[in-house]
Formats: C-alpha cells, sequence, structure tokens
C-alpha cells in the first residue's frame, strides 16, 4: 500500500449546480446503478418474467373457455383479446416489489446512510430507483407483448392507440414504484419488503375489471372495482387496442366511461402523493 | 477557536432511550478523537447527529465550520463516513462504486474517472478494480468502503467502528491506512469497542456510556486512572504464595504505593508493573529459581472492561443496568469483544 502523499490537501466537494439540474443528473447517476445491477443480476428480469407469462397461458386456455364476456359468448379468442390488457396492467404494478425490496435493501446494507452523507440531491436516490425500474418494466412489456402477440392478441385500432396503451402501463407502473419506494423505506428488512411489496397487489387486481367484468360481483366489489386506479388504465388499454367485444357495454361509473383520463389522473395523483411521502421518510431514514 | 468538530449538549431520543444525553465533543483540526464505549453507548448516534444523518432533538453541532442542523448540504461537501457497515454496492465493481459516490459528490465525470483509479491503487485494490465488490473478502470491501469515503479528500472524516469484524492482519493494515491519513492533515473522529485501536490512532479519547461521555483524555491519562499494566501469575502451589510474592514485590512499580494482591482461593497474584515484556521475562526467570511451579502468567494491559469499572463501577456486562432491552442487549456484545481483546493481550 502506498503512503498518502502528503502534499494532498483537503478538499471539500465541489459546489453542486443545485436545483433541477442537479437532480437529473444525481437519479441518472443511480438509475445507472440500478441497471448495471440489473444487468448482473438478470435472474430478477426472468422471474418477473415467468409469473405473467405463466398467467397468459393459465388465463387463456385454462380459464378462457369458461369465462363469458358479455357481448362476445365464451369464444376464448375474444377473453383472450379482453385479457391481455389485464395481465399486462398486472405485470407493471408488480415493479413495486422490486422497487421495495430494492430500497429496503439498500436501507439494511448501509447505502442509504452513505448516499444520505453525500452532497446530492435529495429525491435522487428514490428516483433513481425508479427510473431504473421503469426500464426493467418497458423490456418485460415488450417481451410479454411478443407473447400475447403469438397466443393470438392483437391491437386493432393502429400503431399509435396501441403505444398510447403502452403508455398509459409504463406510467402506471411508473406510480407504483413510489408505493413500492414507501414500503421499501417503511420496512425493517428486505425479506418483508418483497412479500409486503407483493401481497396487497393480489386484492388490488382482482377486484377489478382485469380478469372479468364488473357487473356480476356483489355492489360492494363492483364500486371498488370501477373506481380502482388499476381498472382505469386496464379499461382506457383495452379500449386504445381495440380488444372489446363488439357489443360491450361499459359500466356507468365515471372512470369506466372516460378511462383514459382516469388512468392519466390516477397515476399523476399516485406519484405526486407517494414522492412527498417516500421522499420524506428518505430524509429520515433509519435502519 | 472551535475545532473541525464541536458539539455541545447533544441530546438524542429514541422513544425511552436517551441515546445522547448532553454530549460535548471538541476535536481540533488535524487531530484524532476516539469515541471509546460499548455497543449501545451512543457512538454511532453522535456519529450520526455530526454526519447529519440525524437530527439532534438538541445541542449544536458544527463540523467544518458549518452548522450540522443549519446547512447539512454544505457539511456533506466536506465529510467522509466510512459507517459500521462497508456500505458498498455488491454489485457493482470497485472502480464503478467510486466512480459513483464521484459523481455523487458533484465531481465532473472524468474527475471521478480519475480519482476512482486513484483511490483503487493506493488502496491495494487496483488488481481487483473491474470485479464486483461481491467478489471481494471483508477485508477489501473495507478498504473500499474507506476509499469511498475519500473521494472528495474530506478535512474531516468520520469513521464508525472502522475495523470490527476484520482479522488481526487487516486490521493492522487498516490501521497504516488510517495513519497515512492523518498525518495528511485530516481531522477525524472515530469510534471503538477497543481500546487497543484508540490508543494506536487517537490524540484524544472520550470514554462514551449511556449517552454520556464520562471520560477524557489521552490515552495514557485513562491507562493511569485505569492502573496500568500489571503481571498476574497463577502458582500451582498454594504453599508457594508468599515466595512468589516477595519476587514480584521485588519488581512491582512503586509510584502508585500499591503493592501484590493476592487472591488465595485462586492462587493468583497479580502486581501493577512498568516494564513490559522484558520484566516479565525476568519475573519467569526468578520464579523459576525458586523452584515455584507455574500455572499461569501474563502481562496484562488494561481492557476496555478495565477502564470501564474503573471509570463507572460497573462492568459492560449485560443486565447490570436496567437501560432499554436494546442496549442490554448491546452492552454484552461488547463484553464478549472487550474479553476478546484482553486475551490478545495476555498471549504477547
Amino acid at each position: 500500500m502506498s503512503a498518502i502523499p502528503r502534499t494532498a490537501e483537503a478538499t471539500s466537494a465541489p459546489q453542486g449546480r443545485g436545483g433541477l439540474a442537479q437532480s437529473v443528473t444525481d437519479s441518472l447517476t443511480i438509475a445507472q446503478r440500478n441497471l448495471i445491477r440489473m444487468v448482473r443480476i438478470p435472474e430478477v428480469l426472468i422471474f418477473g418474467l415467468v409469473q405473467p407469462i405463466m398467467f397468459v397461458v393459465l388465463f387463456s386456455y385454462v380459464f378462457g373457455g369458461s369465462i363469458r364476456i358479455p357481448g362476445a359468448g365464451t369464444s376464448a379468442q375474444q377473453y383472450r383479446e379482453f385479457l391481455m390488457a389485464g395481465i399486462f396492467a398486472q405485470t407493471v404494478t408488480f415493479a413495486t416489489a422490486g422497487a421495495s425490496a430494492g430500497i429496503a435493501e439498500d436501507m439494511h446494507k448501509g447505502l442509504v446512510d452513505r448516499f444520505r452523507s453525500l452532497p446530492m440531491a435529495r429525491g435522487a436516490v428514490l428516483t433513481g430507483r425508479t427510473i431504473a425500474d421503469l426500464v426493467q418494466t418497458a423490456l418485460t412489456l415488450i417481451v410479454l407483448a411478443a407473447v400475447a402477440l403469438i397466443v393470438g392478441w392483437r391491437a386493432h385500432d393502429g400503431i399509435w392507440r396501441a403505444l398510447a396503451g403502452f403508455g398509459l402501463l409504463l406510467l402506471l407502473g411508473y406510480a407504483f414504484t413510489w408505493i413500492g419506494a414507501l414500503i421499501g423505506l417503511s420496512v425493517r428488512t428486505p425479506e418483508a419488503a418483497t412479500s409486503g411489496g407483493l401481497i396487497w397487489l393480489f386484492p388490488l387486481t382482482f377486484i377489478s375489471v382485469a380478469f372479468v367484468p364488473s357487473e356480476n360481483m356483489p355492489a360492494f366489489l363492483r364500486h371498488i372495482a370501477e373506481w380502482n386506479p388499476f381498472s382505469a388504465t386496464v379499461v382506457a388499454c383495452r379500449d386504445l387496442f381495440g380488444n372489446f367485444p363488439p357489443h360491450y357495454r361499459l359500466p356507468d361509473a365515471w372512470p369506466m366511461q372516460h378511462p383514459v383520463l382516469a388512468s392519466v389522473i390516477w397515476s399523476l395523483v399516485i406519484i405526486a402523493v407517494f414522492r412527498v411521502l417516500s421522499v420524506r421518510k428518505y430524509r429520515s431514514a433509519t435502519v | 477557536m472551535p475545532g473541525a468538530i464541536h458539539a455541545e449538549g447533544l441530546v438524542k431520543t429514541f422513544g425511552e432511550v436517551r441515546a445522547l444525553d448532553g454530549v460535548d465533543l471538541d476535536v481540533p483540526e488535524g487531530t484524532v478523537l476516539g469515541l471509546l464505549g460499548p455497543n449501545g453507548a451512543g457512538k454511532t448516534t453522535a456519529v450520526r447527529v455530526l454526519t447529519t444523518l440525524l437530527e439532534p432533538d438538541a445541542g449544536t453541532a458544527v463540523v467544518a465550520g458549518i452548522d450540522v442542523c443549519e446547512n447539512p448540504t454544505a457539511v456533506r461537501r466536506s465529510i467522509g463516513l466510512s459507517g459500521q457497515f462497508a456500505a458498498v454496492d455488491e454489485y457493482l465493481t470497485g472502480r464503478e462504486n467510486l466512480r459513483m459516490v464521484g459523481r455523487l459528490y458533484q465531481m465532473p465525470a472524468r474527475e471521478a474517472k480519475r480519482r476512482a483509479d486513484e483511490l483503487l491503487e493506493r488502496f491495494d485494490l487496483a488488481h481487483a478494480g473491474d470485479r464486483t465488490a461481491k467478489t471481494y473478502s471483508g477485508g477489501m470491501r473495507r478498504r473500499l468502503d474507506l476509499a469511498a469515503a475519500l473521494v472528495v479528500r474530506p478535512p474531516v472524516m468520520f469513521m464508525d467502528e472502522p475495523t470490527t469484524g476484520l482479522d488481526p492482519r487487516n486490521r493492522q493494515s487498516l490501521w497504516e491506512v488510517i495513519e497515512d491519513l492523518v498525518a495528511g492533515g485530516t481531522t477525524l473522529l472515530l469510534t471503538t469497542q477497543y481500546l487497543e485501536e484508540a490508543d494506536r490512532l487517537a490524540h484524544d479519547i472520550a470514554v462514551v456510556d449511556h449517552g454520556r461521555v464520562i471520560a477524557r483524555g489521552t490515552s495514557d491519562q485513562l491507562k493511569a486512572r485505569t492502573g496500568g499494566e500489571r503481571i498476574e501469575v497463577v502458582v500451582h502451589d498454594p504453599a508457594h504464595i508468599p515466595v512468589a510474592r516477595a519476587v514480584l514485590d521485588r519488581h512491582g512499580h512503586t509510584g502508585g504505593g500499591e503493592g501484590c494482591t493476592v487472591e488465595q482461593h485462586t492462587r493468583k497474584l497479580t502486581v501493577p508493573v512498568t516494564g513490559g515484556a522484558k520484566l516479565l521475562a525476568e519475573v519467569i526467570r526468578e520464579l523459576d529459581a525458586e523452584g515455584i511451579e507455574i500455572d499461569d502468567i501474563g502481562l496484562r494491559r488494561p481492557t476496555l472492561d478495565d477502564v470501564f469499572i474503573s471509570l463507572t463501577g460497573h462492568a459492560t456486562e449485560p443486565g447490570d443496568e436496567p437501560a432499554a432491552g436494546t442496549a442490554g442487549g448491546a452492552a454484552h456484545d461488547a463484553a464478549t469483544g472487550a474479553g476478546g481483546t484482553g486475551t490478545e493481550e495476555d498471549d504477547r
């Protein structure tokens, strides 16, 4: 080990640029770090794909023939088209668990302490994480869309409307990673973060119009399903992909009648609320 | 003039536990303060307050001339922190870890890159710079963590138990790195459970217990209060105790006035000395010449436990203090750690 030159003058870190510019570069530095991790631990991405692909197969071929959609009879092909937006949306929301586990692990390993002792932008550790998760979600969606095409799903209303649908899905996924960030900062162990980031997603995604229409649910659940932020995105995507059966009648609830707008509003509200809560929690984070 | 680190009346409570109960500290520029105490004493909490990770409930702290509570971001530009766990991303390479930290210290990309290479070289990690930190040994991770804390050559450094969990060889090499660093003019606050470590690295030592500084001074001053070195002998035959005592009394140092003490039931004789290992060899020869059979003999230097017993009247044992559950459990760890140090010293 070579001796430290005695001439080494102590210097403080340069004055940051502050403001938005610094937030952006710091966030990108952290996003880059998380993307490198993603490449080095490909299992995470691979296992993230197994579950939605399994759901595509199970719902299409096991339940598909038996689930009746109003206006479509029991055609398995039409159920597959109806189903796919639900699977897409469920997949993007599952990014939550990755974010919460990742952030809990950073807390546990002392990395959050290191970051908090650096003169970096306050929200950057979380923003960087959510950006990296967004990239991962996008990759997952591409693979899943390919699988969906293989089993016969099509977007019927043109490429732009299809891309708009995927845009809404990514926005929803991004919003949910902020919920994941808050969970990751709130639990004590990475293990708790993994289950804590996942468990509540099951009722959320099943009490919705993702897999079955809401009209046969009890009134109480039907209202939840129709106002569920998750449902708005699913219905918006079905609409944009042209995946509704010809004579399908949408529920009267406002988000079901204006699904695209409802989806955007819900996602933006979730981002605004959970970003504020997460950054506040981060600033006082202790293991 | 206040030092590079200056704290007055720091208080921090977690529920019922007063982790910091009015701590005053002053570390003059270019010196090393060792915060010595068992786990749960409040050392880490003090470091967390001084490094802006935790806001104190009361009191003030100024680091590198900047108030910690008023302008935490400016403080962060002037400090390096090496925490209790090697806080490196194990899926990033050593080089990537250091570059990331450099970027987050707001260094331009090219400078961060250059500095990363420089630090890898200096910390003997150049050969492993492109391997992920996951493949590093414990000592290498510690060095990488320390390198990360030094990316901007901060004028003030904080190290929280930098050598806990390291084997003796790695501990030794980390001490050398820290000594080099201090020789370069860095102000350092270091926490440790090991008196030996504070002894070697720190100019001044503050002993912390239950969130308070209970003693401060140089290592020699603290040792003097604790009783200094002593030779312990266990004789095989109780009948030999008087002769052994006479031998030991000849060599015991006269300054303190206390001579040889004897524990009859364990056949153990203890005498304060000043001559170190050389004297020990002499005593062994003389006891041998008198035909005294020895079961055990050793030179004992004060351990953290000794310092604690002499300063507080209580050992760092669990259960002797009705403090909160966490503090009790932590104290147990500290007792184990200190015991280990004692054994090491005896072996020399």
